[in-house]
This record gives C-alpha cells, structure tokens and sequence, in this order.
C-alpha cells in the first residue's frame, strides 16, 4: 500500500513537472487537409503555408511551438476545449466565429470561387470576374442573379462549418441543395464523381488539386470576398488569452513588415496572398 | 451548460432520428435476407458454395463498417467505368450507398446468427418431420426456419443495438441522419457537449425500446 502510495506521488510530481515544463510552450491546431494553406507530406509531416508561417512567428515570440493536427469541424470546440492554444487553419475572420473565439489580425486573404468539372454546362458563366458582398453594387446583384439562375435546383458540395456553407445558406444565390462533407478531398472526390455539380471553396484548394490530381477541375463565375466570406484568415485564440492574441498580433505585424509572410506566401500560393 | 441550446436543437434532432430509423429498418430487411441467404448456403456441402458463404461473412465482419462504407461511397465513385452504367444512378446517393454498405455488414453477422441457429436445431425435430412424411421443404420453411429465429433472437436483438449505433456512420457519406444534424448544428454553435448529450440521449433511448421490443418477442415466442 505504501509502496502504491509512493509511485502515485511520484506520478502527480512528475505530472506537475510536465505541466511547468511546458509553460513557456504553446500548441498550435491545423487541420492538415487544406492545401496550400496546410496539408501533408507523403510521410504525413504537416507542411504548407501556415506550418511554416507558424514557425516564424513563434520564432518572433520566443515561445516553443508544436503544431496538432485537428479535423476540421472539431477545431473551434476543441481550442475551446484547451487542446490547443490558437489555430492556424486557412480560418477567415467571420463575426460568426468572433461570437466564440477571438481572431489575431488577418495575415492573409483569398477569394473563394464555385467549380465544375470541365464539360459541364455551366463552365465559363458569363459574369463579372470578382464580387465583393460587404456592399452590393447593381452589376453584382447581376452577378449573383446570373449565378442563381444557373445553378437552380443543383447540388453544391462545401466542407462543413465554412464560409462557403454559410454563403450558400444565406440565399444570397438563390434555392440550392448544399451538401456539407468533412474535408475538402472529400469534395474534390464528389465533384470528379459527378454526385455534386458544383463546389464552392478557396479558389485555390480548386486549381492546386487540379494541378496535383490532373483532373479536370474548372472555376467557373466569379471569385466571392466580403460578406460572409469574412476579412482574411487570421490566428483564432480563446477569448481568455488576451495576452496571447497580444503576442499573436505583434509577431504578425513584425513578419509583415519583414516581408516574411509575402515570401511564403507566393512560396506557396504562387501570388502574394498576404494582408 | 447551454439548456436554451438541448431544447431548440431537440426537435431538429428529433426529425433527423426519421431518417436513422429509415436507414436502419431498409439495412435490417436486406441483411436479414441476405443473411437468411448465406446461413443457408453456410450449410451446404458443397465446398465451393460454403466456402463462398465463409469468405463473405468473414470479409464484412473482419473490417470496419466505415471503411465498407467509404469504399462503396468514395471508392466505386472513382471507378470511370461504373459511372456508365446503370449501376451508377443508385451508387450516386449517398443514401442508397450507406444502405448497400449497412446491409452487406448487418447480412454477415446475421448469416453468423442464424447459421448457428440452424446448426443448434435438435436432430430430433427434423427427424419427427421426416418420420411424419413431411418434404424437406416444408420441413425447412416449417420447422428449421422458425425455431432459428427463435433461437436467434437474443443475439439479434444485440445486431439490431450495434446496426442502430452503425448508421452513426452515414453521416461521413454527407448523409443527415441523427448524427448528422448533430454535427451540423454544432458546425455553427461550435457547442459539441449540449448537441450530443441530446443526440446520445435519442439513441438510447432508441436502445431501450429495441431492447424491450426484443425480450417481449423472447418471452412471446418462448418454449420450454
């Protein structure tokens, strides 16, 4: 009994040591499945934009960073839930998610953009090349009526809990059937299968599997920012850690202005998607 | 604890448990055919048939039900081919999918249940038909096939628990069943606990009516 006693002591102090031991220690969450923003290697080391962004920016912070991997519809509850302290997953700033979690300032931007296979009937739609949804002007009003005529009764494959289901939802182009999956792949899959007519997401999860896959993936329509595409893609941080978002933030601007998050920007992306 | 949450995600989640019952009452009938089918066939003599039987139970109940279901799903949805044929317009609904995949997997283990059924079946039972001058046919549809089910029972009243947890897994395939819609819900309140309380809430309480449903029919049906 005693000697049961002895090792459960041992246990907690060797926990507690654990513990202080990573204090100076934060875990960042990324998804692993959203290229180029974050994905894996063949060996399934977790490389892209963001695992390298995270790097430096722990670098400016002094902390020691590991990054985790976290499936995509779990990645708010489970930085609620204390499994890691920020996440750096492609995430846009939506005032959906601010109800829950605080962002860092954004550190980059893309626009999101529906695709179709190649063939299909609504390939090359003619509308304007870009909307904006934070005000609506005339022409893109045009733009969404076109799009809202065009896909009619059709089925639209999005990743879960995005801005891309949240977009669709809203109306804002008409009656679709959205069918939700729990990764990008998984779209990217459906849409080559034919089970969906369309998918919306990052422009570019679209053109780096068409590149990757050979597969004849096309955009179509206009590319989408503002509205519920939110402001950019920023570190998403528990409303509790003030002072992390503080240090986020600083690092943030600091790698800006060294012009460490264009480089690897247009390392990853191909053009400069940082803000 | 977000209570408001439990009780306006309750009747969401309740009409999502329409489409779980629907996916589990189409794979329980398919499978129980197809388990009936390959019980039968288990018993046979000829070797190339049993060992046809064999290798099917042992293939479904040897890997996951995810992975049956993402091999149908997303599998045969890569192969060129079949989106050619005819095959194709059931293979292209994630509903129809997650049936075909909850029916092949529920079908071994029934076969399983049943094949042990029949082979517990007293000699003399059959031997009183057949001293009666009763046709083996009767005899089967008769005699062998009740007293299996019979014998059955408890152990199926278990696949028909596992099989209604199983349909869980629809949701991987796009499908909203109960867990779907929990899942979706939590996608925009990002609040996991409060959402699955209530939907581990449905299923067991889904458990409990299966569970007596069962133990009624044992005592019912029951002979000393």
């Amino acid at each position: 009994m005693i000697k049961l006693k002895k090792f459960g002591l041992g246990l907690l102090i060797s926990l507690f040591l654990s513990f202080t031991a990573n204090a100076g220690s934060i875990k960042i969450g990324t998804e692993g499945a959203y290229p180029p923003w974050n994905s894996k290697d063949a060996s399934g080391a977790l490389i892209g934009f963001e695992v390298e962004l995270a790097e430096e920016l722990c670098k400016i912070m002094g902390h020691d960073c590991t990054i985790v991997e976290q499936d995509w519809d779990g990645m708010i509850p489970a930085l609620v839930g204390r499994k890691f302290d920020a996440i750096m997953a492609g995430m846009s700033i939506t005032a959906e998610r601010k109800k829950t979690i605080n962002f860092s300032d954004g550190y980059a931007d893309e626009v999101a953009s529906l695709a179709v296979m190649k063939g299909s009937k609504n390939e090359g739609l003619k509308t304007m090349s870009a909307i904006n949804l934070s005000e609506i002007s005339a022409d893109e009003q045009a733009t969404l009526d076109v799009l809202t005529k065009a896909f009619k009764g059709k089925t639209i494959g999005v990743q879960t809990a995005t801005i891309h289901q949240n977009f669709l939802e809203s109306g804002l182009m008409g009656k679709v059937t959205v069918r939700t999956y729990k990764t990008q792949d998984e779209v990217n899959l459906d849409l080559e299968a034919g089970r969906i007519d369309a998918a919306l997401a990052a422009a570019v999860a679209f053109t780096d599997y068409a590149e990757k896959s050979g597969k004849a993936v096309v955009l179509t329509g206009p590319t989408f920012a503002g509205g519920d595409f939110g402001n950019g893609v920023g570190v998403g941080i528990r409303k509790s850690d003030q002072k992390l978002l503080n240090d986020f933030n600083r690092a943030i601007d600091k790698a800006r202005d060294e012009g460490i998050i264009s480089k690897l920007a247009i390392k990853w992306f191909g053009f400069d998607a940082s803000m | 604890m977000d209570f408001d949450l439990m009780i306006t995600s309750f009747p969401k989640l309740l009409n999502a448990t329409l489409v779980t019952l629907k996916l589990l009452s189409l794979s329980l009938v398919f499978g129980l055919f197809i388990g009936l089918f390959f019980a039968v066939l288990r018993l046979r003599k000829n070797i190339f048939l049993n060992k046809f039987a064999y290798g099917y139970s042992y293939v479904f109940r040897g890997t996951p039900l995810l992975v049956q279901i993402f091999i149908i799903y997303f599998g045969l949805g890569q192969i060129e081919y079949l989106r050619t044929t005819i095959l194709w317009v059931v293979l292209k609904e994630p509903y129809w999918c997650a049936i075909i995949a909850f029916a092949l997997n529920t079908g071994a283990y029934t076969s399983e249940i049943l094949r042990s059924a029949f082979q517990t079946i007293k000699p003399g039972f059959i031997e009183a038909g057949k001293s009666l001058g009763i046709s083996n046919k009767i005899i089967f549809y008769k005699i062998q096939i009740p007293i299996a089910i019979r014998q059955s029972l408890p152990a199926y009243g278990n696949e028909i628990i596992l099989m209604m947890k199983g349909t869980s897994l629809a949701s991987t395939v796009t499908l909203l069943d109960l867990t779907g819609v929990a899942k979706y819900i939590i996608s925009t309140t990002f609040k996991p606990v409060e959402v699955f309380i209530v939907a581990g809430g449905i299923y067991l309480f889904m458990t409990f009516i299966i569970h007596n449903l069962i133990k009624y029919l044992e005592k019912r049906f029951g002979y000393q």
